[in-house]
Order: C-alpha cells, then sequence, then structure tokens
C-alpha cells in the first residue's frame, strides 16, 4: 500500500461553497474529542454550545456584537492577503485604533453626536492605518519582510498602550491601567433595546459590503489583486506596485483600528491592557477559514462568535473550560488548510 | 515506415537501459501519450522530437517519476520498476534538467548542488566541493561554485541543474528543450558536455523541436506526433527535411517575408543608453538605434550581451544611468511603464508567464492590464464594457479559451502569447518591442507571432525584434543589428545581410569579414 497524491480537475463553483461549511462540521465533530477528554456530556455540551450563542434573543443579539469586531480583524487580514501584503499585525492595529478612539473619546470636543462619532471611527481608523504603513514602507523601500514586522509591531503597540496606561491616559486616582471612561457623546448607540447591539455591528456590516465592492468592482482593487498574483507583471503593465501596497496596508490597517474603535466606544468605555482577548489573530484564522472572500469573512466570523459565545454557557452548564473556544478556533483552522489541499488534490492508496 | 526495422538493424553491441512499454497518460480529456514505446541505449544521445503539445515531455516526466502513467511497463537495466516520484528516478540515476528550472535563487551553486544529497547530520560542504570541481572539470561545465544562482545567465544556470543530476551519480539524462534558452556559443558548449558524458556511457534524451540541432548532436530520434510514437530515425540515415514532415506532418514552408515598402521616419530612438544589470555591471554601454517607421530591426546577439537589460529599459521596467528613449519625438521618462504605454508602444516581454501575465487572473483581467483605467469612472472598473472588449480580442485573435472568465494559467503557451499580442498591437501601436516573442512556441504558433508582428508593421509602426533565434531575425528584418557586450557590433540591411558576418558580429569580431583564402 502506498499513498498517490495527484493532482485533481477544478472542483465546480457549489462545492467550493460547501468546503468552508463542510470543514466547520468536521470541525464540531472533531471537538467532540477534547470535550470528552474534558468530561463533558457531549450532547449537552453542543445544545449548551448552540443554545448559549443562539438559544435567546439577547444571546443572538450577543453573537452578533462579538462578530464586529472579528469581522472587521478577518477583513482587515483578508484584504491584505488577497494583494499578498502579509498582515499578520491586526492586533496591533486594533490597539492604535482602540488607542485613537479613547483619546478622542476622553477629550470629545463639543460637537453634535453625529459628528464625535465620526470623529472616533477617523481616528480610529487612520491610527490602524498608519501604524500598518509603517511595515508597508519597510517593505516597499527595504525589501523587509512583512510578516516579521507586522508581527512585531503588535507587541510594540501593546508596550505603547501600556506607556499611555500608566501615563497620560491613566484615570486620575487609579492605580490600575486603565484610561478615564469614554465621554457619553462619543459612545456608539444601542441599537436594540434590551442588549448591547450597537452601531458598530452595523458598520461592521457595511464594511464586508465595501471591501466587497473594493474588491470586484474598483480599479483600485484590480490593481491590488494584480499585484497580489504577479508583482512584476502589474509593474509591467503600469502599475505602481509601491502605491497599491501602501494603499492595501492603510485600509487593512484602518479596518483593524475599527475593531478597536467598537471594543471601546461600545463595550468597555474605557481603554484597557486586555481590551483585546486576540480578535487579531482570530482575524487571520477567519480570514483563511472565509476563503478571503468579504462574504465568506462575516460567516465564519459569525461561526468564531458562536463558539466564543456558546462556550461561555457550555463551560457553565457542563465544566468544560471556557478555553475549549480556543481549542475549536484552532481546529476550524487546520481542518479548513486541509479541507482546501483536498480540494486541489486528490489522495488516493494504492496496492503497489 | 517500419519501427523495428530501424531498431534490430542497429541493436548489434547495444544494450537497452531504459525500456517504456505501452505508455499510456492521460490528463483529464486529453491523452498525452498512447501506448508509446521508447526504448534509450548506453551511451547514446537520442533525441525526442516533436511539435508543442506532441507528449515528449510528459512521456519524459513519467520517466522521471514525476507523473504515473494510467498504464505501460518501465524496464531499467533490464529490471520492471515503479516510479512514483523523482525520489525514485534519482535513485535509478535518472536526471531531468526541466525547462524551468528548479534551482533556490538565493543560493550558491554549491549549495544547489548538494540539495537532496546532503547526506547525514553534518553538512561536508568542503568534500561537496571537491566532488562539484572535479565534475566541472570532467565534463566542461563552469561555474562558479559560491556564486549565488540568480547573478548567472541563463545559460549557468542550466549548467548548474546539469551538474545537480550528475552530483547525484546520474547516468541517464534527460534535457527538456535546454537550447530554447541558450544562444549559440553555450549551446555549443552543451554539446561538447552531452558528447563527453555519452562517451562516459552516460544515456541523453535530448527535447527538442529544432531540427538542425537534432542533427548535430542525436545518434537516433524518436519523433512524437499527438501523443503518439510517428518515426524512429538513426541521424545518419535522415535529413532535416525529412524530420520536418514526419513532425509536422506537412510540408514546411519556406520562411521568407518581403518588406513593407514604406519605410518613414524614426519612431523609435535609443540615445546613448546605460545601465546596470541586476549584478551591478554595466550591460548596456552607450548604446545608440533607431528603429524607424514601418520596419522591423532585428537585434541578434547571444544570449547575455544586455538585450534583457535594454529590452527593461524600453518596457520601463529598469531605469537608465544615462541616455535617452524617444518615442514618436517625445523623450520617455525613465522607469515607467504606463507613459510608454501611452504615447503608443507595445511591449512583448520575453518572459510571458512571469512579467507579461498575472496567470492566476482571468483572460480578460489580462487584457486589460495595461488599459484599465480607460474603464473607469470614478474609480469604478466598467465590467460590461471589459468584457465586450475581451469577447472582442478573443475573437479576433482566434485565442483558444473557455470564455473570458476562464483563468490565464489554463490556456496553452501560444495562447498565452496570442493573450500578450492581442492587448499589445490591437491599440494600432507606433512602436513594438518584441524580446524573444517566439520562443518556446510550437511551428503554428510562431507563423502566427510573425504574421502579427508583421501585420503590425505594415500599418506602420516601427519594430525592434529582439531574438536569440536567427532564423527568425533574418526571416523578418528589414534590417539586422548585432548586440554584442552591451554594444551594437554593427548593423546590415536585408539585402546585404550575410549569415556569417553577423555570426561573426555576434562572437565579437568586428570590421567585415573577408572569403578565406
Amino acid at each position: 500500500m502506498r499513498i498517490v497524491i495527484s493532482k485533481r480537475a477544478p472542483l465546480p463553483g457549489w462545492i467550493q461553497l460547501l468546503v468552508p461549511v463542510g470543514a466547520i462540521l468536521v470541525t464540531l465533530a472533531l471537538s467532540a474529542i477534547p470535550i470528552l477528554v474534558a468530561g463533558g456530556d457531549l450532547l449537552l455540551s453542543y445544545t449548551s454550545l448552540f443554545k448559549g450563542a443562539l438559544g435567546t434573543r439577547y444571546n443572538f443579539l450577543e453573537t452578533c456584537v462579538k462578530a464586529a469586531p472579528l469581522t472587521f480583524t478577518g477583513l482587515a487580514v483578508a484584504f491584505a492577503f488577497r494583494a499578498k501584503f502579509w498582515n499578520i499585525g491586526a492586533e496591533g492595529q486594533l490597539l492604535a485604533g482602540a488607542i485613537a478612539a479613547a483619546w478622542v473619546g476622553i477629550y470629545a470636543p463639543p460637537l453634535p453626536k453625529a459628528l464625535v462619532l465620526l470623529l472616533v471611527c477617523v481616528a480610529g481608523f487612520i491610527a490602524g492605518g498608519a501604524w500598518a504603513t509603517i511595515p508597508a514602507l519597510l517593505k516597499t523601500r527595504y525589501r523587509v519582510d512583512d510578516v516579521v514586522t507586522t508581527l512585531l509591531l503588535n507587541y510594540v503597540m501593546w508596550h505603547i498602550m501600556g506607556y499611555l496606561l500608566f501615563g497620560p491616559l491613566q484615570m486620575p486616582g487609579s492605580s490600575w491601567p486603565r484610561s478615564p471612561a469614554v465621554e457619553a457623546i462619543a459612545r456608539f448607540p444601542i441599537l436594540l433595546a434590551r442588549s448591547r447591539f450597537h452601531l458598530g455591528v452595523v458598520l461592521a456590516l457595511i464594511a464586508v459590503a465595501v471591501v466587497w465592492f473594493i474588491n470586484a468592482k474598483t480599479v483600485f482593487g484590480y490593481e491590488a489583486r494584480a499585484v497580489g498574483v504577479n508583482q512584476r507583471a502589474a509593474a509591467f503593465g503600469g502599475i505602481n506596485v509601491n502605491s497599491v501596497i501602501m494603499r492595501t496596508a492603510l485600509l487593512s490597517g484602518g479596518l483593524a483600528g475599527m475593531a478597536g474603535v467598537g471594543e471601546v466606544v461600545a463595550i468597555h468605555f474605557h481603554l484597557l491592557m486586555d481590551i483585546s482577548p486576540g480578535f487579531g489573530y482570530s482575524g487571520i484564522v477567519i480570514a483563511m477559514l472565509g476563503r478571503l472572500h468579504p462574504v465568506g469573512v462575516a460567516l465564519s466570523a459569525f461561526f468564531f462568535s458562536v463558539v466564543i459565545v456558546g462556550a461561555q454557557s457550555m463551560s457553565r452548564l457542563t465544566g468544560v473550560p471556557v478555553y475549549i473556544a480556543e481549542v475549536i478556533q484552532g481546529m476550524a483552522l487546520m481542518v479548513m488548510l486541509i479541507a482546501l489541499l483536498l480540494t486541489e488534490y486528490r489522495i488516493k492508496a494504492v496496492r503497489s | 515506415m517500419n519501427l523495428d526495422i530501424a531498431t534490430t538493424a542497429n541493436t548489434g553491441e547495444r544494450t537497452p537501459v531504459v525500456e517504456m512499454r505501452s505508455i499510456r497518460k492521460t490528463f483529464l480529456e486529453v491523452t498525452a501519450n498512447r501506448d508509446v514505446d521508447f526504448t534509450l541505449y548506453r551511451g547514446e544521445i537520442c533525441a525526442l522530437l516533436g511539435e508543442n503539445g506532441a507528449g515528449k515531455t510528459t512521456l519524459m516526466n513519467v520517466l522521471f517519476g514525476y507523473y504515473a502513467a494510467d498504464s505501460g511497463e518501465i524496464h531499467i537495466e533490464g529490471e520492471r520498476v515503479s516510479l512514483s516520484s523523482p525520489r525514485d528516478a534519482i535513485a535509478r540515476r535518472i536526471g531531468m534538467v526541466h525547462q524551468h528550472f528548479t534551482l533556490v535563487p538565493s543560493q550558491t551553486v554549491l549549495e544547489n548542488t548538494v540539495v537532496g544529497r546532503t547526506g547525514g547530520f553534518l553538512l561536508d560542504l568542503d568534500g561537496a566541493r571537491r566532488r562539484l570541481l572535479g565534475l566541472q572539470e570532467r565534463f566542461g561545465l563552469h561555474v562558479d561554485p559560491d556564486a549565488p544562482v540568480w547573478t548567472l545567465p541563463i545559460g549557468g544556470q542550466q549548467k548548474v541543474e546539469i551538474l545537480k543530476a550528475l552530483y547525484r551519480d546520474a547516468r541517464i539524462l534527460i534535457l527538456d528543450e535546454p537550447t530554447a534558452v541558450l544562444a549559440p556559443p553555450e549551446t555549443k558548449e552543451l554539446f561538447s558536455t552531452l558528447r563527453s558524458l555519452a562517451a562516459e556511457g552516460c544515456s541523453v534524451v535530448f527535447i527538442s523541436h529544432k531540427l538542425y540541432e537534432v542533427m548535430e548532436i542525436a545518434d537516433r530520434v524518436v519523433v512524437l506526433s499527438k501523443g503518439r510514437v510517428v518515426a524512429e530515425r538513426r541521424t545518419a540515415d535522415t535529413c532535416e527535411r525529412e524530420l520536418a514532415n514526419l513532425m509536422v506532418g506537412r510540408e514546411l514552408e519556406e520562411r521568407r517575408t518581403t518588406g513593407s515598402g514604406k519605410i518613414g521616419a524614426p519612431v523609435l530612438t535609443v540615445q546613448d543608453i546605460t545601465v546596470k544589470n541586476d549584478k551591478g555591471l554595466d550591460a548596456v554601454k552607450e548604446l545608440s538605434l533607431d528603429i524607424r517607421s514601418g520596419e522591423v530591426l532585428g537585434m541578434a546577439g547571444v544570449s547575455g550581451n544586455g538585450q534583457r537589460e535594454l529590452a527593461e529599459v524600453l518596457f520601463g521596467l529598469r531605469v537608465p544611468d544615462s541616455g535617452s528613449v524617444t518615442l514618436c519625438g517625445e523623450i520617455l521618462p525613465p522607469g515607467q511603464p504606463r507613459t510608454a504605454v501611452e504615447r503608443g508602444m507595445a511591449r512583448i516581454p520575453e518572459d510571458r508567464m512571469t512579467t507579461g501575465l498575472l496567470l492566476e487572473l482571468t483572460v480578460e483581467e489580462n487584457l486589460v492590464l495595461e488599459n484599465h483605467s480607460s474603464f473607469k469612472s470614478h474609480g469604478v472598473l466598467d465590467h460590461a464594457a471589459m468584457g465586450r472588449h475581451a469577447d472582442e480580442l478573443i475573437e479576433e485573435f482566434g485565442i483558444k479559451t473557455d470564455g473570458r472568465g476562464a483563468l490565464a494559467q489554463t490556456l496553452s503557451g501560444g495562447n498565452l502569447q496570442k493573450i500578450i499580442l492581442a492587448r499589445e498591437l490591437s491599440a494600432s501601436p507606433r512602436a513594438v518591442v518584441a524580446a524573444q516573442p517566439t520562443r518556446g512556441l510550437d511551428v503554428g504558433a510562431i507563423e502566427y507571432v510573425h504574421r502579427r508582428i508583421l501585420e503590425a508593421r505594415d500599418r506602420g509602426a516601427g519594430i525592434l525584434l529582439i531574438s536569440e533565434d536567427l532564423d527568425e531575425v533574418f526571416a523578418l528584418s528589414d534590417r539586422i543589428a548585432v548586440i554584442y557586450e552591451g554594444r551594437i557590433m554593427g548593423i546590415t540591411d536585408r539585402e546585404s545581410a550575410d549569415r556569417e558576418q553577423v555570426g561573426l558580429w555576434m562572437s565579437g569580431v568586428s570590421g567585415v569579414s573577408r572569403p578565406c583564402a
């Protein structure tokens, strides 16, 4: 017996769409193993997971709320990856956006609420985008590897935030690394009563549509794809490759920054050291699971959110630790990568 | 023709090292090999001849373990073998040099050579170096072991590929169109290497569609057509004309073109261009050239004499250190491909896969690579108009594809070149810079490319044809210039063009040739 791996004929489109769905089902099935190891009752675990995430109106809306930052970071990574700008730094860009939003929110100018909110968003977007242009500049000017720089700048931004929270942005009289609360005028409005469903969730959905539009319909989207598949040919065709990479970084970082904005002005209202439980890193997995397509990103962000929110009630009811959520997320990435491999290659056992 | 007669007549004391029997290989719906029998003998150079798509490369990829045959048997040294990966083939002392090299550009020659043969835990680079130098000496394959591979010309990289195979003790060496990337002197060097290999008892398979080379180097020729073996000949018993007829199945037209008859003022002027190559050395030195409307200026020359860098300057991909390029009376800003295109330059790059096309995007998207901006309003692309544009060009240039939405990578080499021609020539360019426009194409596609280039000329464009194929240069050019070490060695009109003279210029001998006493 030996294993033969051979290239497969391109699969029809509907199978391509089914792949992520299948990957999610397989992930859930495989998750039975760690759940059993942790001593959970399988049926109770899964029902409490889904009930906890989707069972009641409040829980469902809470899942939507959690999906918003994941959608932003997922879009940020997906858009950058399409242009082969390997942005692993959504986490740091998110923090940059959160810091800028907190700053504007704490010192909110006396303007109409709509203008203040616009200011908060623009500040967060630009801060995230600007942070991402540093590795883009290093990449275009000095050919420094973007995976390394985007990743390492996450830690730099985390420490900058630490400096601010123990210094200029620390709440007066507090010894904790915590900023003062953002002014009420700078907070995202709650759109549905008796929930935390805020403006940011709608903004995330708008961002999905905007990124899809940019990808599919605009000159910039075309040029970003061209640069993504073949830089030399793109340059040959007259596309300014460096400019495309810079603009891609700005948009990608800006989207990640928006994730930070929502966490500050709609969820926590303070800037905190643990403002992000790794949304930026989850964004990488979400982008892959969503096959770098904006709609796919939104769906996989929602799935992740189901797992994160649902794991809490599962944990309460079955005693399985909440960290199961991270195990499932990791498993989802691996299953998806394997599934992608299987869509392109056929593996056969041959009797020799 | 009877295949058996040819073989049995010569078996004599010859020992078969490879016997492939009834090999069949199908890709999806395409049958690349239909029950092919192929035998290779010890110490011979055997040419596999055939047009693109005849199944030559597929057959050899089966022998090298890249592809598993659907059916058929392979015997090596009389033993039936199953080759499920190149590793198996290498263990059977088979080596293959592909058309597209499999080297690590950033590593040195030595590091590339030892790949897969690094032995145990410790890397014995000194031992490897001695072994490598020994092989270089023995087969005349001289390359600096410490040079990073990306700094080598293509001919040098090919030597590294051959060294890599020999380093792994290959006794059977397969070369897939090795001369496609080589200039005449490099080819000569390669041939002498191959002869010394054969003299030491190695067997060489030489895949080619160049007849004169096959006649020169091979002992025996196997002709493939449409996946079948159609003939087998000893080179001593055949001639180029017969092989050509066997290969294409029709009488070849003699290649001859007439001028446009209306040569006008210069449209493209190169003035004192000096430019460095990737290694930081001057590749082109104060080169000046005029290309006039309605003419083809053929630039012949041995590969690596600055053609690539000159073309990149004209394309706007490389900024010259000094000098200027003038298109229709206006100086082109250096390093700006878009301006060159907008002012009416058509550019056919020598690497269509890596420079000319976006293989992972659609045919439609490739067709608008240069002018997608003209399909926009307020930053948004008009996809309907792009689609119409694509359909028109697919129709006009006869591009064989499943439609404008098909990914470029699904097209054949000839059709990929048609995408480039359609994109570049449909806009009625005033000047055309074509670098190696027919490299790697089959006879039919070559004729097509030539026809399109001549049509552009007849519409009044000035054409700079940079080619290492002398036949092509002689067939198409109104004037022939020869580039040597970054300088123009000489220019001649088509009427007075003389192959011997051009050949001398190519080898760096200036002045006018005199007949031998």
